[in-house]
């Protein structure tokens, strides 16, 4: 099927196992569709960086260079280059856009860039695509770089992965990193690099474990050199090529939140708590077991309402997945989890936390998400609560774009924690009079067949293909108000009022990954 | 926040809020004329999905109002219908264009009427000019709701939270939760009952009621819209004492009409009244509470007490609410949903006393069917109002589901 979306280009599409339409060629490079869940087998050997050799490296071990600029100078920065950083210092980041910045300053052009998500306070990386000195984004885009993309001012396609899908993309060789940027709270001159400890801390540095190993080029850019030996060490000084020391490598106070806030919606405190009731009524919570919750309002309150259940009942986790907040910090404190295996630390206890407790352990999309792995830590999980801007009546799931077409969220782990052995998503039944139960999904994040349980304020909705969550359920005889989802939709509907669908536009701007590098979907223009 | 205010220029008026803090209420200025017809503008943040559903309903809003020539500014952040309703009527009826006419949007089937005498543990208060409240509030489980016009509402509202009020007794599903108002201090209260009584409202609040002709006068009234709309479901009444004098006449108050159900008290106002600081322990209401209770239990109405201000308190909330139940209060204000728990927790019986109250009444029935007049337990002679205490205990217990 050829869709004509303006007289230059001509864009191919194909219908996936998903029943959604997708192109067939993405930024010049052919694609597969999504096949179903399980049914795409990769061949070959994984990529690999540029061999390099100790005699091009000092006997000092120092790797020092004055500036950024000469950084990328020396790595051999030219046109068309994929230069990539990763988003532990999430909004308060100011090392990618000084590398950008500083490949304008050198004068190349249509880059490609592949941070593991981008933030609003980077969006000044509008003015480097409409100055042609990045050509794409592949990496989440939010807010504004969302709107850009979305409104179709971007020159390539957007290519948004999960955080397992990026490391499968380059283990697999889908994207090589030429050069990768990575921002270091602490570092020696070496290359040696940790995100635990220094003005800049951020906790964890997994989102760079692919960058620092697979790239042709790595530099290493601190605010707090230490020296030789920085210790403990989440990068290897051994893959890194150059290091840069600058003032400062980004706004603490953006890093990491002070304190995270419970929701005090009660309507959402009603939906926390029903999902707790709910692990604690199909028998999930018992000794030994495990979860992954995120950092939203709802996910934090739930970690507040199961942790109390667990008291009561005497039960202990053997591990829970972070994010990690001040709350799952007080379970590993008060003796409710044995450890924290944390991707990502959001807040200043998780930091503290990480930095001197043993139990606290830094993880990476390698450990727990890639797909190209033997295996991968989310799968061994037993329940996640989850977001969603849309689910629809087949438990179809949407977490990137709005119901209007508008880009407005990274996938993240999304995906990947959908190999966990209980998904629920955790949503207000609607949200500004817009219900968040659908008839189809406006872009398909999730398949349904992977979703098991929506809870909402008004109600809880199983996967009728998870008999054995309902006879759990029903087996313990709990008042739970298990509903089906159609019901619901109705009555969200009955008070809303059905919405009007809005027309999306025929010209796609971006594609959603499946975590085996297939495509899920993709991501129209807004009209 | 910006508030609409009522507007002196004759024939354009605005209501309703809108901003970046507002969720899921509308502000509408309104502007008639004498010709051109009616000229819309919407801004919405639901838009692309309920823009033109907006615009219809407006016109249809219009149309009831009679108003036939109008430039309408709608600027909406969210509202459901029945809020986008009451915002137009408002701002219409400030410009003076309506008439009398109304605007009543679908009507939700009525919840089966009220027993004078039902569970009122908790009763969740829902500001009348604050929406986004409204249409969850039953998914918490209070036994009540109220939507108050009295001191959550501004002066420059009373008009507009009167419509919006009206509108949610008619559209809002509150579950299995009975429908209470709080009307204003008479006389304003009875321009309320106007607007509300039509809705049939299980219950209405008076507040700082200190006479019994104040409770007449609002039955009267209550009687007489009733009678209008061939309403004949009951509409309790629940005085509300919150001053010296109004707790003097407790008695006088609570005997006024048939259709007291309840008595309760106003402690921020009693105290004021006094000129003392109310405190957590509130010996300095005491007496005030006692006499409440004391002209309830005398005239055969459930005393009912003062909310616990304190949300972030629980455990206050806990103490204060079994003291109050101890006491012989049948339930409390609830100022935030997560006060309910706690609230139903403080007014349940403890197992033993259900234990005992069982006893008690299984004692009772052996005695009855064996057509003994002396009720006895193991070596005691059970009283009379041993045996009603225990039934009505036994009874109440069901109620709030802690035995089946």
């Amino acid at each position: 099927m050829k869709v004509s979306a303006n007289a230059q280009e001509r864009v191919e599409l194909a219908h996936n196992a998903a029943g959604r339409a997708v192109p067939t060629m993405v930024n010049g490079k052919p694609q597969i569709p999504f096949l179903g869940a399980g049914k795409y087998q990769p061949r070959g050997r994984k990529a690999a960086p540029v061999i390099c050799s100790n005699k091009d490296y000092p006997d000092s071990g120092d790797k020092r260079v004055a500036d950024l600029e000469t950084a990328l100078r020396k790595c051999g920065l030219r046109d068309g280059m994929v230069i990539s950083n990763h988003h532990h210092l999430r909004d308060g980041d100011k090392v990618a856009l000084m590398a950008l910045e500083a490949a304008a300053r050198i004068g190349v052009k249509d880059l490609m860039w592949f941070p593991s998500a981008s933030f609003p306070s980077q969006q000044n990386a509008i003015t480097l695509m409409e100055k042609g000195v990045i050509h794409h984004i592949e990496g989440s885009m939010n807010g504004p770089l969302g709107d850009y993309c979305t409104q179709g001012n971007m020159r390539g396609m957007g290519v948004l992965r999960s955080h397992g899908g990026r490391y499968q993309a380059i283990q697999d060789g889908e994207v090589h990193i030429d050069i990768a940027v990575i921002a270091a709270p602490t570092a020696d001159f070496f290359g040696n690099a940790d995100g635990s400890h220094g003005k800049s801390a951020c906790g964890s540095l997994g989102f760079a474990l692919a960058d620092s190993t697979y790239a042709d080029r790595v530099i290493v850019v601190t605010d707090n050199l230490v020296p030789f030996p920085c210790v403990p060490w989440q990068i290897q000084g051994n893959n890194v090529d150059f290091v840069v020391e600058v003032e400062s490598i980004g706004d603490p106070a953006k890093i990491v939140s002070g304190t995270t806030q419970i929701t005090r919606s009660p309507d959402r405190l009603r939906i926390a708590e029903l999902v707790a009731q709910f692990l604690r009524a199909t028998g999930i919570m018992k000794n030994g077991f495990s979860f992954q919750a995120g950092a939203g309002g709802i996910a934090l309150a739930f970690v507040e309402y199961l942790k109390q259940m667990m008291k009561q009942d005497g039960i202990k986790a053997r591990f829970v997945r972070g994010g990690s907040t001040k709350y799952l910090v007080e379970l590993l404190h008060e003796g409710l989890t044995d450890y924290i295996l944390d991707g990502q630390t959001f807040d200043l206890d998780g930091v503290r936390s990480i930095a001197t407790d043993p139990r606290h352990v830094a993880t990476s999309p390698f450990t727990s998400y890639n797909y190209h792995g033997k295996g991968n830590f989310a799968s061994l999980v037993d329940a996640v609560v989850l977001g969603a801007t849309e689910v629809d009546v087949n438990f179809n799931a949407n977490v990137v774009t709005h119901s209007d077409g508008r880009l407005l969220h990274g996938i993240g782990g999304w995906q990947n924690c959908l190999f966990a052995g209980c998904i629920i998503l955790a949503l207000p039944s609607f949200r500004d009079r817009i219900p968040v139960i659908v008839d189809e999904v406006t872009t398909m994040t999730g398949p349904g067949e992977m979703i098991d349980v929506v809870v909402t304020e008004r109600g809880i909705a199983i996967n009728p293909r998870r008999t054995d969550l309902l006879d759990a359920v029903t087996a313990r005889g709990s008042k739970l108000p298990i509903r089906p989802i159609q019901d619901i939709k109705a009555d969200v509907e009955k008070i809303c009022g059905k919405p009007a669908r809005p027309k999306l536009g025929d010209r796609p701007c971006a594609v959603v990954k499946w975590v085996d590098g297939t495509l899920l979907d993709t991501v129209w223009q807004v009209s | 926040m910006p508030i609409a205010v009522e507007t002196t220029t004759p024939r354009s008026a605005e209501a309703g809020h809108w901003g970046a803090e507002i969720r899921s209420d509308v502000h509408v200025a309104f502007e008639a004329r004498d010709s051109g017809g009616v000229e819309i503008s919407l801004q919405s943040r639901v838009a692309p999905y309920y823009g033109s559903a907006i615009l219809e309903q407006t016109r249809e809003v219009l149309g009831e109002l009679g108003v036939k020539h109008a430039r309408v500014a709608i600027h909406d952040e969210g509202a459901l219908p029945f809020v986008i309703a009451a915002r137009i009527e408002a701002a219409a009826e400030r410009a003076g264009i309506t008439f009398g006419k109304r605007s009543l949007p679908a009507q939700h089937p009525l919840p089966p009427p009220s027993p004078k005498d039902r569970l009122r543990r908790s009763r969740l208060y829902l500001p009348g000019s604050e929406p986004k409240y409204y249409i969850n509030a039953s998914l918490h489980g209070p036994d009540a709701v109220i939507l108050d016009l009295e001191d959550s509402v501004h002066r420059s509202e009373k008009d507009a939270a009167r419509i919006l009020v009206r509108n949610t007794l008619r559209a809002v599903d509150f579950g299995s939760c009975e429908r209470m108002v709080r009307i204003n201090q008479l006389p304003l209260g009875l321009e309320d009952l106007a607007e509300v009584v039509g809705e049939s409202p299980d219950l209405i609040l008076i507040p700082k009621v200190e006479q019994p002709e104040q409770v007449r006068e609002v039955d009267r009234m209550t009687a007489e819209i009733k009678e209008r709309h061939g309403i004949t479901r009951p509409i309790w009444i629940m005085p509300i004492l919150e001053s010296a004098l109004g707790i003097e006449n407790a008695f006088a108050v609570a005997t006024a009409s048939e259709n007291v159900a309840a008595l309760t008290i106003g402690l921020e106002d009693y105290t004021a009244d006094l000129g003392v600081v109310k405190t957590t322990e509130g010996h300095e209401s005491q007496y005030a509470r006692s006499r409440v209770l004391n002209a309830a239990h005398a005239s055969g109405v459930q005393a009912i007490d003062s909310v616990f201000s304190d949300v972030a308190d629980m455990d206050g909330l806990r103490r204060w609410g079994e003291a109050s139940r101890a006491a012989g209060f049948e339930g409390m204000g609830c100022l935030h949903p997560g006060q309910i728990r706690v609230i139903h927790q403080a007014f349940e019986p403890t197992a033993l006393e259900i234990e005992k109250a069982r006893n008690v009444v299984a004692a009772f029935e052996e005695a009855q069917s064996k057509g003994l007049a002396v009720v006895s337990l193991g070596s005691k002679m059970i009283d009379p109002p041993v045996v009603e205490r225990a039934l009505k205990l036994v009874e109440r217990a069901k109620a709030m589901g802690a035995i089946s």
